[in-house]
């Protein structure tokens, strides 16, 4: 590999990427930002009083929520990650990007590096608004930094899944309704909006396997309770998003080896 | 002289389906070269092979000389790709294009800049280049297209349906510069399901369909080797039972090379209508047949078509009059 022509190409493919957002602000405001926004501010306030405090664990429930805001943040950025590239597919961009002399890899490398940017600066917006509602990271600057990195090690796994999907699909209505399915149970089928010991057993049971769950358990100490109770989850995270993001990556590759083949 | 291509046995499958099919064919440096077939007949797919975006489940491809799978990197760098118009991003500025492809082809920043400016004035787009593509015309959209494909200055252009959707005008225009660039060397290799274009445009061509090469020929050699003019009688549909006399009776006479009968009438290839006409309407008169309708014409890329397919091709620009 030629690393300057590497370079040269990813830079220009990523700013390829924040072009189209700078000119697409609405909505990526309104499909990205402001539905997290919208669970973090009217859940978190209509539910302040009815959750039980002792179930939850947390000094309230808007404390509680956030943790699960930010981990729902980078689900669906994620599992939306793939979206431009299945619209380059349909419309045939893909295929002229694929007509230079580009290192295959390039124009999945842009995308991740875009999509962990807008990730990253995400989970800056969700813990501001939620800083404003009166809930500071417990474990500090350090803290936030350790909740960026679980965030973007989830967002590499689920990117990956979205694109394997986009090189995969027959059609983008296809590509919309599979995500809609994978969405929402992902998200209540898992520790984000209450705790597992709140949940019947059955759902207790399927919130176990959902990778989703040990990464808000791991992102919530660090939030609410302290660096003691928060490193042992963290490094069971660690651990289950190594295998996750091993596992998508494999898929990911494979799919997008069988769309440019 | 080295061909520009080369292309040996390639076929590809999707599972039961064939798109191509032992698909063999040659292309010399500095002609336009077209891939003339309906819908689905695996001209884009050959396309896509030599491109090298696509690979052959078996077979192999040369362009230039390099192996377009092993070397594909090599092939990509020589070639410029023109595909058909949507794969433009509404987003990005005409510009903007170029510069991204300028990268993808790394292209250093310097050159590149110079060669958009030239570009940009060659396809006549410096006024709107700074407009995201959005607000393009259709024509526009395509210009841009051919702009980005000669970018890298490549030996080869490969377009895929080039006037698609175009206006007459703007149609011209996309001729013309296709062939400005043969006048510089370039080899084009375009599809197309345009007889029309097919037969104005392209110095030699290969008629495409099901998968596989039914002919390769100038389009006048192609043409000329249906040997003769067609002559097409019909008949009113009291008459049709006179018909097979009616062949009888025309078949020895001279200048008359084939008879087919066609659903209302005979479709008769003749060396001079001039001559056999008077021949022909002496039979139908014997046997009191009575013509409804006489035509003649020199042939046509039309007539080609369907001698090697069997079926007509469905991409007749609309303001073409077919006559039946």
């Amino acid at each position: 590999m030629n690393f300057p022509h590497y370079k040269q190409e990813v830079l220009a493919l990523t700013l390829r990427w924040v072009r189209r957002l700078s000119r697409e602000k609405f909505s990526m405001l309104f499909t990205l930002v402001q539905p997290m926004l919208f669970w973090l501010i009217f859940f978190g306030s209509l539910f302040q009083r009815a959750a039980d405090i002792e179930v939850l664990q947390a000094p309230n429930y808007m404390s509680f929520l956030a943790g699960g805001v930010v981990v729902m943040t980078v689900l669906n950025n994620g599992l939306a990650g793939g979206v431009d590239l299945l619209f380059d597919k349909e419309n045939g961009f893909l295929e002229r990007m694929m007509s230079t002399p580009i290192h295959r890899t390039s124009v999945i490398l842009s995308r991740y590096l875009f999509v962990m940017a807008i990730t990253g600066m995400q989970i800056l917006v969700i813990l501001g608004i939620a800083f404003l509602f009166g809930v500071t990271p417990i474990t500090g600057l350090l803290g936030i930094g350790v909740i960026m990195i679980i965030g973007m090690l989830f967002g590499i796994g689920l990117t990956a899944i979205s694109m394997a999907m986009a090189f995969s699909v027959k059609s983008h209505g296809d590509f919309f309704s599979m995500l809609g399915f994978l969405s929402l149970p992902m998200i209540f089928l898992s520790s984000a909006l209450v705790p597992l010991s709140a949940m019947p057993g059955w759902m207790q049971a399927m919130a176990f396997l959902n990778p989703m769950t040990w990464v808000i358990d791991a992102v919530r100490p660090l939030i609410i309770t302290g660096w003691e109770a928060a490193i042992p989850q963290v490094a069971m995270a660690l651990v289950i998003l190594a295998i996750f993001d091993a596992i998508c990556l494999y898929g990911g590759a494979k799919a997008f080896q069988k769309a440019i083949g | 002289m080295n061909p520009a291509i080369e292309a040996k046995s390639l076929r590809k499958t999707y599972g039961s389906v064939t798109a191509i099919d032992d698909l063999s064919l040659t292309i010399h440096s500095g002609e336009i070269f077209g891939l003339l077939g309906p819908n689905g007949a695996g001209k884009s797919t050959t396309l896509r092979i030599l491109i090298t975006v696509l690979k052959p489940t078996s077979g192999t491809a040369t362009v230039l000389g390099h192996d377009v799978v092993e070397e594909a990197d090599t092939v990509r760098s020589l070639i410029g790709y023109v595909p058909q118009e949507r794969a433009i991003d509404r987003f990005l500025t005409g510009r903007e294009h170029l510069e991204l492809l300028g990268d993808l082809y790394h292209l250093p920043k310097a050159h590149a800049q110079e060669r958009i400016k030239e570009l940009l004035k060659l396809v006549d787009l410096e006024e709107q280049a700074d407009r995201a593509a959005k607000t393009y015309s259709g024509g526009m959209k395509r210009k841009l297209d051919i702009a980005c494909g000669l970018l890298p200055n490549p030996k080869i252009v490969f377009l895929d349906e080039p006037t698609l959707g175009l206006d007459v005008q703007s149609r011209l225009r996309i001729w013309d510069y296709i062939r400005q660039l043969r006048e510089q060397g370039i080899t084009i290799v375009m599809t197309t399901n345009y007889l029309e274009e097919a037969d104005q445009l392209c110095d030699r061509l290969a008629i495409i369909d099901g998968g596989k090469i039914k002919v390769i020929g100038s389009p006048k050699e192609l043409k000329a080797g249906l040997g003769g003019d067609r002559l097409i009688l019909t008949v009113k549909e009291s008459q049709l039972e006179k018909l097979d006399q009616l062949s009888e009776g025309v078949k020895p006479l001279p200048y008359v090379r084939d008879i087919r009968k066609i659903d209302n009438g005979l479709d008769i290839r003749v060396e001079s209508p001039e001559k056999s006409l008077p021949g022909v309407l002496e039979v139908a008169n014997r046997i009191d047949c009575q013509i409804d309708g006489i035509e003649y014409h020199r042939p046509r890329l039309d007539d080609v078509f369907v001698s090697f397919t069997g079926h007509a091709i469905k991409g007749e620009y609309p303001e073409v009059v077919v006559e039946e």
